[in-house]
Formats: structure tokens, sequence, C-alpha cells
């Protein structure tokens, strides 16, 4: 597709964020996403969609097998209660960050270019705190009791939950997100379901997104009100971002165990969760791109916008890796400092190094602009960061448990099949709503990015002029 | 006695009691309930009732109101519980404990007195039952060689009795067969004068036994009957009749003795299988008053493998089994025995030589309160050489007594007598009584090729093993909880063992398979048991036999019945000196080969016990190794030979062959390895079979104990430990998990240094004073629980691990959950290594819940499962939890224990009879832990409720593991009360609490270690 006529030189140093042509062709070329037959959408999504569902398949056995059987299917051993489970958990509670950051403190801060990816990264959010509540519920040991843990009144036992725990809180702070995140994702979505309704063919089509557009006409009335709420909820959102992982990162701060009791977890945490859900709205994003053919919406600028976050963030997550480290020492507390003399050195260096160098040292390559600006090398990048943060949350849960204060008590833990294949199955999970998403919703926030597209048309107007 | 005619007749109260069901043919756990129309139609239920309802029974038992018919239900239902206690017909006693009544009453536990026998070692017992299910056993106060505690290997031997492979059958070549077949088989055979005929037993220690042994004998003049245990005293008899010229036992007197010197005797656990030695030795290590501090023991250990005792030493000289020989030769001769023997490694600065002429002047010192001994495991000489020694010092703290039921031929060398006879053809019948040659006996007898050549072989015993598989007749023998017997200690001290339940799987005791052979066809164990013990109380003038007799099962012990004659002898030196020279020299390999030692199992013993779960995984004490043994190499020896842990080596010698895998222990002596027998067995239950390796593949009839000469080779397999505590080799000092990092988690010191400075236990950490901003809870009112566990006494037996799990419902979960660190124990016991790898000492750390004032596992459980009790505890609701292990996470001691699976799955329903009724059974899913044995701790309140007293008595209630303890080292208590033992122990300057530092506030806390080295040794233990 032609991208907008504009002076090519300006244009090299400043594209505009939307190349497209027409509010119409913006239309026809997301919505013909959502409309197209079996047979039009192209064979490579139906491939990747059939790979994914079978992950998938692959995380319902998992399930089924663990649930019939019990805990022990899985590595997790004493001392080591926690390990590839909350691993998993924390990861992608991670992940989901990116999209409420993205959709929430951008819209906020008037970031232009969030319009083109918000709408995936919230859906991502979505998905992956799906995947993310998986963990929780299934690592208890009697997941049919889980429900305990939700303030329902009981009477088998009439007691209360215990809200010393940080595991409640936990429940409050990401079932919280969750609803906040889907309203936040459903509300965006309000105007273009209206556009799918206005030109659905088929009856059903009609009545689903004509429900589901809860009788969007566009009127001013209706604008003024969505972009009311719209904002509030934006406003709700913004410390949601900062609260949850900051929650999540209180199951290991307010513990006793060396390694865990540690003050400097929340913003730690909450970086890192940037960190890692910026890299995996890149990953996606890409593949996306390829798979449907969105490069003139997702541009080259959105991307190297977001590999600017993360070469911010991996810096912080390093900063914060060596503070650590100094306070280890500092402190003087000999458990404390045997604690992360073994992260380095002990059994499980190998994982502490494959952290260092996914987290710390990869993202430093993003300093050069040509890097940051080259497909393959933030797909990689990307993954990377991935592995690393997947591996920060198993350092900090595994080699902290894995030798804590008696030596007596020591031991080492090491995955099953099916802690392996559970995980992997989250990932079918996740790229399978992700990609249903994709192919049944409008994956571009068509309403928004007409409206930079408005702007950016004045915009490179005016510079049109200034050049003459 | 068969089920089907037997009413119940218990001593008290004059209750009828209800019959029992019938149960046909064999019978499983599965047919234990039956149904209740079942039961009503049986004869003896509608005589019951006729007696019990004599006024009304027609219209009970003909009306259909609806009336009639519950109250039919209700009694019917209240009476199955009595119908499934199977009581035997015979009259038992219960054994009063406490201030509980000799009655009966339904739901309420009884403690019946019974005995054990292993390898000659008798010990009293008593047996907790649960309306007539025996669930627990603890030791008898009232036995010499209990004094109320009893060992792991005693305690775990209930679950034996369930045990679901059990046999139950009695097999003909084989084959299915039965009684009656057997009977008609014994028919044919003529046994005439017994010439070919043979008995072949365990070590004989049951007065009734030695009886009919002596009537058979009679009865076929020229039968034998040899006696062969894997593991005896055989070498003390023979040591003592070397120096004294008759066979005698010795006793040592540890509570006598001051300075104690062990040579290569494991007495605090593998050789002595009984708890009392412990016992008496750790009184005299007991520390609370300044003074005690000067009476401690000393001991001085010398042996190759590291052992319990060894690591109880206040200075251990390690050295190859066969070295110990000359090293007492020296110690006496040093004495000045007049041996006109040369003392070896005379230079001062050996080690050696050190150590000598410490112990040899600290023993002189000590004069009459020294005490030398020799372990089983030591040959005759070493034996008469420590009886040699004991003259010379004056010892008063051991005596010698005439062995009361020693049998003619007994030891290896009858067996190989025996083999050699079957070999040749002349025995015709063999009768096994309980034992297992085809798998314990040494490997160059070949006694399963023997034995095929026996025309009638007779195997009786507790499960379908090697021997069973090999003879031609197999009969299931009773379990000594299940049948009637009894059995005297070496000093002749008897106890009568009375059955608490009836045989399960219909078995018969040897006593009673020996009866049928001389001719009394239908003779009972408890009349045989019961005709020997009335003859011999009416040989007493004025005796009442009956009452003598329900006294004996009451108490456990027959008073008066101790016939082993205490004698006064002396050794001749010179004779012995003599006899010592004359001594085959041991052949020296060459410099490659090395030496193999043997020794019992902590766990399985000599293989018995190889189908027992709670056994095979409980963590050997010093190796933590669960499931399995391993050829035990020092860690030079290891290097030197480029071996690591698991390793799997080929030791062979000759035609002997085994493949075992390595494990370094530090400690151990250089060029020997040490490994457990009793693994490795091929015909066995499903716990057992292919466990570990069978060590008695390479022992032979010359070298039982120790053999030098054979060759080490790596095979280039391995094999994986299954130890519970993480095993790495010392050097790797940052790596390990042996060592405590410098944390002060086990404190320990010398008496010496205690006594210059008391306060230094407590300034071993520094814990800053640490503040809550919350207002702390103040637990100052009624009883407080709290527990003070004295590591000075505690020598790390495993008694405890046992009783928490047989009390506690604990299951077992296997080889594959050991390995992945899924053991359950509520109280494990933690050991750490200190100093030069190849001289290490050792502390065993007992772990029960710390109980936590401020305990980190509460205030993280979303579902509040696990809360503070008023009365210190922290409990656990189990049926609240759901499993989200943060609490084991934040516990600092991780002595909370998560089912990870359903470890019942593949439970028989048959071992559910042995779970504790108090304490219910954890589902999967739950955490669960140490609770200081809640469930006991409410019985006494209930009770003391019930009885009207206000206060319970300090004592009054025992945890599981304090009961059993045979050190004496746990006290438990109301630490709310000052003058509670445990409070007052509390107070000792050596009391310290475990990581104090985070704030936690534990209840559970422990005395420091102190050792009593020669200061001439450098002072340091």
């Amino acid at each position: 597709m032609s991208a907008v006529t504009q002076n090519p030189a300006l244009m090299e140093v400043n594209p505009p964020l939307v190349q497209s042509d027409t509010y119409h062709d913006l239309t026809e070329q997301v919505s013909a996403i959502t409309e197209a037959g079996v047979l039009e959408t192209p064979m490579k999504y139906w491939i990747t969609l059939s790979i994914t569902a079978g992950i998938t398949l692959l995380l319902g056995a998992m399930l089924t097998y663990l649930v019939s059987r019990g805990i022990g299917v899985w590595g997790n051993n004493r001392p080591i209660g926690w390990a590839w489970d909350i691993t998993n958990f924390v990861f992608w509670i991670g992940i989901g960050h990116a999209g409420t950051l993205i959709s929430a403190i951008l819209f906020l801060f008037r970031q232009k270019w969030r319009t083109s990816i918000n709408r995936s990264a919230e859906a991502m959010t979505l998905f992956a705190v799906m995947c993310a509540g998986i963990f929780p519920l299934f690592h208890t040991g009697r997941p049919w009791r889980a429900y305990w843990l939700m303030p329902i009144p009981n009477l088998d036992l009439n007691l209360y939950q215990n809200f010393r725990s940080p595991l409640i809180w936990d429940v409050f702070a990401v079932s919280t997100y969750l609803t906040v995140s889907a309203l936040f994702w459903f509300t965006g979505l309000v105007p273009d379901l209206a556009t799918l309704r206005d030109r659905a063919t088929g009856r059903i089509k009609q009545v689903v997104f004509g429900i589901l557009s809860l009788g969007w006409r566009g009127s001013a009335r209706h604008w003024s009100n969505y972009e009311k709420a719209y904002l509030i909820l934006a406003a709700i959102s913004t410390p949601l971002v900062l609260s949850v992982h900051s929650i999540v990162s209180f199951d290991f701060a307010t513990s006793v165990i060396p390694g865990w009791h540690t003050t400097i977890f929340p913003p730690y945490f909450v970086a890192g969760a940037v960190f890692s859900g910026f890299a995996m709205v890149m990953t996606l994003l890409i593949i996306a791109r390829w798979l449907l053919n969105l490069e003139n919406l997702i541009t080259m600028k959105h991307l190297e916008n977001m590999n600017k976050i993360i070469l911010v963030t991996g810096s912080i997550v390093g900063y914060a890796y060596a503070t650590e480290f100094f306070i280890a020492w500092y402190s003087g507390n000999p458990y404390e400092r045997y604690a992360f003399i073994n992260r380095a050195f002990g059994p499980y260096a190998w994982a502490y190094w494959t952290m260092i160098t996914c987290n710390v040292i990869s993202p430093q390559f993003f300093w050069f602009k040509s890097l940051r600006r080259s497909i393959p090398v933030m797909f990689i990048l990307s993954i990377t960061t991935n592995i690393g943060m997947w591996f920060e949350r198993f350092v900090i849960i595994v080699t902290s448990l894995h030798r804590d204060f008696l030596p007596g008590s020591w031991g080492y833990y090491k995955p099953t099949w099916v802690d392996i294949c559970t995980f992997i199955g989250t990932f079918g999970l996740f790229l399978t709503l992700f990609l249903l998403f994709a192919r049944f919703l409008p994956m571009i926030a068509l309403s928004e990015v007409k409206g930079v597209r408005a702007q950016e048309k004045q915009m490179f107007k005016g510079q049109e002029l200034v050049a003459k | 006695m068969s089920a089907t005619t037997t009413l119940i007749n218990i001593e008290q109260p004059q209750l009828p009691s209800a019959p029992a069901l019938q149960i046909e043919g064999n019978v499983t756990g599965k047919k234990y309930w039956r149904s209740l129309n079942h039961l009503a139609e049986t004869p003896e239920f509608k005589d019951w009732v006729k007696r019990i309802f004599p006024a009304n029974i027609n219209s009970m038992m003909d009306g259909n109101s609806r009336r009639t018919v519950l109250k039919l239900m209700a009694a019917s239902f209240g009476l199955a519980g009595l119908t499934a206690c199977r009581r035997p017909v015979e009259h038992i006693m219960p054994n009063s404990k406490g201030s509980v009544a000799d009655e009966y009453a339904p739901g309420e536990a009884h403690h019946y007195a019974t005995v054990m026998s292993i390898g000659g070692h008798v010990t009293g017992l008593l047996v907790e039952t649960h309306d007539g299910r025996p669930t627990k056993i603890e030791g008898n106060p009232d036995h010499i060689h209990s004094l109320g505690a009893a060992t792991a290997i005693q305690q775990a031997s209930i679950l034996s009795m369930y045990d679901p492979d059990r046999s139950a059958k009695v097999l003909a070549s084989g084959k299915d067969s039965s009684w009656n077949a057997y009977e008609a088989a014994l028919q044919t055979i003529s046994l005439g004068d017994g010439s070919g005929l043979r008995f072949l037993s365990g070590m004989v220690t049951s007065p009734s036994l030695v009886g009919l042994r002596n009537e058979a004998l009679k009865k076929f003049p020229k039968a034998k009957w040899v006696e062969y245990e894997t593991a005896a005293r055989e070498n003390e008899l023979a040591g003592t009749a070397m120096a004294y010229g008759q066979a005698l036992y010795v006793h040592p007197k540890f509570d006598k003795a001051k300075v104690i010197l062990s040579l290569d005797d494991d007495f605090l656990a593998l050789d002595s299988p009984a708890p009392f030695m412990t016992t008496l030795f750790s009184r005299g290590r007991r520390v609370e008053t300044e003074e005690d501090l000067e009476k401690m023991n000393r001991l001085y250990v010398v042996e190759s493998q590291f052992s319990v005792t060894g690591a109880n030493a206040d200075h251990r000289l390690r050295m190859k089994g066969s070295d110990v020989r000359q090293f007492a030769i020296d110690i006496a001769t040093t004495l000045g025995a007049p041996l006109g023997l040369n003392v070896v490694g005379n230079d001062k600065n050996d080690k050696r030589a050190k150590f000598l002429a410490a112990v040899v002047k600290d023993l002189k010192a000590a004069g009459a309160e020294a005490l030398v001994v020799a372990g089983p495991r030591q040959p005759a000489s070493v034996q008469a050489l420590a009886s040699l020694i004991n003259q010379q010092l004056g010892s008063a703290a051991v005596s010698y007594s005439k062995p009361v039921m020693q049998g003619s031929d007994t030891g290896v060398n009858a067996l190989k007598a025996l083999a050699g006879e079957m070999n040749s053809g002349q025995v015709s019948t063999l009768v096994i009584l309980g034992i297992n040659p085809a798998y314990s006996a040494p490997a160059d007898l070949q006694f399963s090729v023997a034995l095929s050549k026996v025309a009638n072989s007779i195997h009786l015993g507790l499960e379908e093993d090697e021997t069973a598989t090999a003879a031609k007749w197999h009969l299931p023998e009773a379990h000594y909880l299940e049948s009637w017997g009894d059995q005297a200690t070496s000093e002749g001290l008897a106890s009568i063992q009375q059955p608490a339940i009836e045989p399960l799987y219909g078995g018969k005791t040897a006593a009673e398979v020996v009866a049928r052979l001389v001719g009394n066809r239908d003779l009972k164990a408890h009349d045989i048991v019961k005709n020997y013990w009335l003859g011999r109380f009416g040989a007493l003038k004025g005796a009442d036999g009956e009452q003598l007799w329900r006294k004996a099962l009451h108490d456990g012990v027959i008073a008066g019945s101790q016939t082993g004659e205490t004698v006064k002898v002396s050794v001749d030196a010179k004779k012995l000196a003599v006899t010592l020279v004359g001594e085959p020299k041991a052949v020296a390999g060459d410099s490659k080969s090395v030496e193999v030692g043997f020794y019992p199992s902590s766990s399985v013993w000599d293989g018995r016990f190889a189908n027992n779960g709670w056994l095979q995984e409980a963590p050997d004490p010093m190796t933590k190794l669960t499931w399995g043994n391993a050829a035990m190499v020092s860690p030079a020896m290891a290097r030197s030979r480029g071996l690591v842990d698991g390793d799997m080596v080929a030791i062979m010698r000759g035609n002997l062959k085994l493949e075992a895998a390595v494990m370094i222990q530090p400690g151990h002596a250089d060029d020997c390895i040490s490994i457990s027998l009793g693994y490795g067995r091929k015909s066995c239950g499903r716990a057992g079979k292919d466990v570990g390796f069978n060590a008695n593949l390479i022992r032979s009839s010359d070298g039982f104990w120790f053999a030098p000469g054979f060759t080490v080779t790596k095979t280039g397999e391995t094999h994986r430990h299954a130890t519970t505590q993480e095993h790495g080799t010392l050097e790797d000092e940052g790596n390990n998990a042996e060592r405590q990092h410098d944390r002060a988690l086990v404190r320990e010191t010398t008496t010496v240094e205690y006594r210059k400075n008391p306060k230094l236990i407590e300034d071993m950490v520094e814990v800053p004073e640490l503040k809550s901003i919350y207002a702390e809870v103040k637990y100052d009112q009624g009883y407080q629980w709290g527990m003070a566990i004295d590591l000075t006494s505690c020598t790390g037996c495993n008694a405890c691990v046992v009783a928490c799990q047989a009390e506690n419902n604990i299951p077992v979960v296997g080889k594959e959950q050991v390995l992945r660190g899924r053991e359950m124990h509520w109280i494990r016991l933690d050991r750490y290594y200190s100093g030069d790898e190849n001289d290490p000492t050792v502390v065993e750390q007992p772990l029960p819940c710390m109980q936590c004032e401020n305990a980190p596992c509460e205030n993280v459980c979303p579902v509040q499962a696990t809360s503070h009790s008023p009365e210190g505890l922290n409990d656990m609701a189990y049926n609240r939890c759901v499993g989200t292990r943060y609490c084991a996470n934040n516990c600092p001691f991780k002595v909370r224990h998560f089912n990870f699976l359903n470890f019942h799955r593949e439970e028989k329903e048959i071992v559910g009879l042995v779970y504790n009724p108090d304490v219910s059974v954890r589902m999967r899913g739950v955490m669960e832990k140490c609770t200081y044995c809640v469930q006991r701790i409410e019985e006494v309140k209930i009770s003391a409720k019930v009885d009207g007293r206000k206060e319970i008595k300090d004592g009054d209630i025992k945890t599981a593991c304090q009961q059993t303890c045979p050190a004496e080292a746990i006290t438990f208590g109301n630490i709310n009360d000052p003058n509670s033992r445990v409070a007052k122990l509390k107070k000792q300057e050596r009391n310290y609490a475990m990581l104090a530092e985070l704030d936690i506030r534990p209840r559970t806390t422990y005395l420091a270690k102190l050792r009593n080295p020669n200061p001439e040794l450098g002072g340091k233990a």
C-alpha cells in the first residue's frame, strides 16, 4: 500500500505513524481481516492456529493429569515448594503489564504512537493474565478448594481468609487487574465493533456485533461519554500497572527467606514486568505484522520506540541486580550473603548467568540505532529478553528456596516433563487466543488510528509548507 | 486356636464379649469387616444375644417393629467394633499405664506387654492397641533392656505384622498347599533316631523353645539343632571362652563407667539392637549442674566405619577392622599385661600412638570406673583382650554371666558344617525355623544348592523369601505380635511374648511346629508357653501359678527368672598370649586390594525387615541414605581410586563378586570398604525386592565380619543414592550441605570451655534486640507447651523418627519420591560434619516443628489453615488446607511436609489397621507437620478433666519422640510452670533457640552439645 504523499526527505526523518491513504482504506484494511472467508484468510494463519490449538490441548491434558494425580507430577519438593508454577505465574503476569502500560500510561502521556499497538497489547495483557491465572489455581494441592481464597462465604468451615497473607492480596490484585483491563479493552473496542456491525452481512454477525457494540451510533454524545469513560479507566488502570506487580513481589518480599526478604522488590518487579511485557508485545507484533500484512500500520517507528523502552527498563533491571548484591554484602547478614553468592556461583549459576546475559547485556545492543531498527535483531532480542525474564523469576524463586537457613534441609529442583509441557501449553493457549483475536476482532484500534491520521495530515501539511 | 469358635475373654471388666467373626480360609485384610447380617446370623451371635438379653430375646429377634430394629442395630453397631478386635481366646493382660485403670473401654488405647528378640538381644515392649488393633510399639519401662525406650527397628516391627506381602499360605514346592497337606506329608516322613534330621533356627532366646529343643534332641538323639544369625553375639561367647575357659556373656555397665573405650563396638546403634545401652550411656553424660560437668563420662572409639557411637565419641581413631586386634594388644601391653607382645607404631608423633598413650593413661586413672568394650564383629581374640584389659584396670563396670539357653551348634561354623552335611546327603529332613539362610548364609556355603539336596526341607517364615522358594515346604509363621511365646535376655530375665491380635494370616510359631514334630500334634503356642511357665512356677514353693502367670503377662517381665548366674572370673594373660601368638596371621593383601567390612543395617537389620517401608525410608543415621545400602569408602580412598558418589564398582575376591554403588563417608578408615547387610533381596515383598546390594554375595564364612584381599574396579555405571540430606564433598566448602557454614545451628563446645565461659553458647550468634512494631502476643496464661532437646544426649539413633511415623500416621513415600526430596518425616535428624574430612566430628540435630511463637508460616497462609493455639502450638487444620505450600516455603526450618501425591494410593487395605485412630490420615495436596503430638496433649487434658484434676502433672504428657528416646534427650512440658522439667532445662546456660535472630521465638530449643575431650589430646573433640 502506498504511503501518504509527503515530502520524502522529511518522511525519512520522521515518518508518519499511519501510512494509509484514506480513512476508508484503513477501515477496509482492518475490517477485511475480520470479514475474510475461510479461504481468503492466508493459509499460514490456519497452519499457525492449528499448531497453537494443538499445544493448548496439551495444556488441557497436563492440567487434567495434574489434578488427577497431585502436585507430585511436577518437580516441586521440599524445600522448593514453588518452582516452575510460580515462576510461570510471575512471568505471565509480567507480560501482562505492557498492555495496560501502553493503553493507560501512554494514553495519559498523549503518546500518539501507541494507537497502532494498544489494542493488541491490551488483548495480549488479558490473555497473559489468563495464562498467569492458571498457575495460582492449579499450583494448589487441592484446586477444587481454591475458591477458599476468595471472600465467598463457605459454610463447611466458616473461616475467613487470612488478610495478612500476600497470597490473598494477590488474589485481589490480579482479579482487579484482569477486570479493569478487560473493561478498558472492551470500552476501546465499542466504536470499532459498531463499525463491524455496520459492515456485517450475515445475520449472526449482525446480532453478535450488535449486542457487543452496545447501541453505538457514533453521535457526539456517545463520543463524549466514550472519551470520558476511557480517560477514567485509564486513570484507574495506571496505578494498577504499578500495584499488581508490586503485590506479586510481596509474595516474596514479606517472607523471611534470604533472597526473598528484600524491600527492593516492588520497583524491581515493576520494571522487570514492563521490560518483559514490551518484549512480548514486540515478539507478537513482528509476527502479526508478517502474518496479516500490517507493515503500514505497525511501522518501524512503533517498533523503535518500544525498543527504547526495552533498553531503559532492561537497564533498570540490571541496576536492581547490582543493588541486590551490594545490599547483600552491605547488610552483613550471613544468610543473605550466602544466598547471593550461591545465586551466582552455586548449582544454579547457569540460570543466573543466563538471566544476566539476556536481561542486562543483550538489551544494550539497542543503544545503536541500526540495531534498534533491524527486525531480525529486535526479534531475537525480544525473545532473549523473555527468556531472561523467565529466568529472573526462576532464579529468585528456586535458588532462594533451594538453599535457605539450614544446610540440612537444602535440596535441588529439576522440572519434570509435566512442568515443561504445562509451560509450553500456556504458550499454546496464549497464542491461540491471540490469533483468534487477531482474526475475529479489529486488531488495530480503528477509531484511534483514524484520529492520529487526521492529526498527522495536518502536521505533515504544515511541514510541507515550511519546506517550500 | 481357630477363630471360628473364639469367644473373647477379657480379664476385666467381667462383661460378656461379642463373638469374633467367622473367617474362612486364609485371612486377608479385605475379609476383616463383614456385613452385620452375616454377623447376626452366626450361631455365636445368637448365643451371645441370648446370654446378654435373656428375657426378651424372642421379641427382639422376631419382632419387626421399628424400635426393635433400631435397638438391634444400635447394639450391633456397638458390637461390630468389639468383634473387630479379634482378641484371642487366651487371656491377655493389659499393662496399666499411668493412671489408666486395667480395664477395657471401647475406643481407649490399651497397652499389652510383650517381648521381641533380634539377634539374641531381647527387649520388653508395650504394644498399644486400639479396639484390638495393635497400632504402636513402645518400650516397657519395667524391662531392663528397654527402660521405656524402643529402637527404630523394634517400633517398626509392627508394620511388618500388617505387611500385605507376608506369607499367608502353605507352599509345597512353591505351589499353594494347605496345613492339612503338610500334615499328611509329615506322616510319610520317618524321622527315626533323627540321624537325618536337622533343625536350623536363629539364636534361640525362648526358654520354652529351649525346652522343646531339648525334648526334640532327646527324642531324636542323632538330630542336631543349628543356630545361625547373620549378626549375633557368638564372638563374645568365643572370646570369653578364650579368656576364661568358659563361654560367658559380657554385661557392660555404661552408667558405672567414666572412661569408656570401644573397640569397634557400635553399642549405641548397630551392635546393640536393644535401647538400654544408649540410655545408660547417655545418663552418664547428662549435664544439668556444675557437678555433672565433672562427672561426665568420656568415650574413646576405635573403628573403621563411621558409626553412631563414633559420632558420639569424644575421641575417635579410625582404622581397618582387622587392625583393631593389634590396637587391643597394644593397649593391654601398655597397661602392663604380661603378654610378651610388641607394641606397634611407637612413633610418638603418630596419631595412633598419641591416642593410645592418652587412652591408656585415662583408663588407668579411671580404674574401677574404666570400661573397655569389644564389638561383636571383632574376633574372639579382641573380646578376650577386652576382658583382660578390664581385669587389669579393675573395672567394676562389667560383669559376666553364664548363658542359660545356649545351644551346642551355633554360629557360622555350625552352619558351614550343616551345609557340608547337606551336600553330602546326610540330611534328609531340614526344619528351618524363621530364618532365611538361602539369602543370609555366607556366599561360600552355597546354601541354596545344599538345600536342594535335602529331601524334606521345611521352612517356617514370615515371608515367601529366598529360602521359602527353595524349600520343599514353606509354612507361614505367626508374627511375634500375634502369637504366644517367651523370650529371655542374656542375663536370663524372661518375659512372656503376649499376642495383641490373632494371627492375621493364620501362621504358626516355631514352637508349634517343633511341638508337632516331637509328637504333640495339637499343642498350641499358648499352651506350650503357659505349661512351661506353670511348670517353672510350680517349682516355687507355695506359689499360685495362675496368679504368677497373670502377673507375668501384666508386667512384661517375670520377676526372679533371671537365672544367668553372675560369675567372677579372671584371665590368665600368659595363656591368652599363647593363644594370640598361635592365631594365624592375617593375610595381608597386596597394596591395591582392600578390606571389606560387613555391618547389620540400621534399617533392615539382616534383611528380615527389607519389606518394611518405615525402616527402608528411615535414613541411615550417618549417611542419611534411604532405600538401599552402599559401599562406603573414605574420601582419600575415593580420591586415589577416582571414585565419586554413585559410581558402581565390582568388589571381587576369588569367586565372590558384588557390584555395588560407592558412597563417600567422611571419617571412614582408608583402604577398606564397609557395606550393610540385608539389602538386594530377590524374593521379597514389594518394598524390599531388589533394593540395594546384597553384601552376602561377598561374605564368606572365613571372612564373616571383615576380610582382606578384595579388588575394586569401576564398572562405569552409576547409581543414584536416595539420601535425605544433600550429599557433597566436604572439600567444596561453599557448596555442600554437610557443613553449617558458620551458622551456629548446632552449637557445640567442650566441658572445659563451657565451664570457663557458660555464656559461650549464647554468644555464638549475636542476636540484635528485635522488636515488633505491633504488640506481641504474650503467651503467659495456662499451659504453654515447649520442648528442649539435649544435643549432648542425642545419639542420632532414629528411634524418634519411627515413633513419630507410627504415632502420626506418616506415609511412606518410596525411593523415587525420596530422590525428589519429598520424604515426610515430621521429625528429622540433620547431620553436620565439622573439621577435616578425614577425621571429622559429627553432630546430629533432631528437628521437629519449632512451634515458633512468631511463626512465619502462619501469616502467609491465605486460608488460615495454620494458626496459633492459645497454648502456643502452631496448629494445622488439614481439612482447611488448600495446599499453596507458601507456609513450607516460609518456614526457616523446612519442617513442613507436603503430600505431593496420594501416598496411600497403592496401600493395601490391611495396612490401614496400623494407623493411630487419634490422628487423621492426610490426603494429597495437604500440608502436614509436627504438632507436639497434640492428640496426646488433649488425651491427658481430657482425662485430667474427667478425674477432676485441675492441673496436669509435669511429665504426664509425653510426645511420641520423647517417649521412645533411648537417650532421654527430648523433654516436653509446660514452660509456663517454672517447676516443670522443661522450664528448668530451658534455664540452663547451654539452652539456645535456633535462628533466634529472626525473632521467630521458637518453642523448641536446644541444649548445646558438650563433649568431654581429653586435654592431653589437645582438648578438642
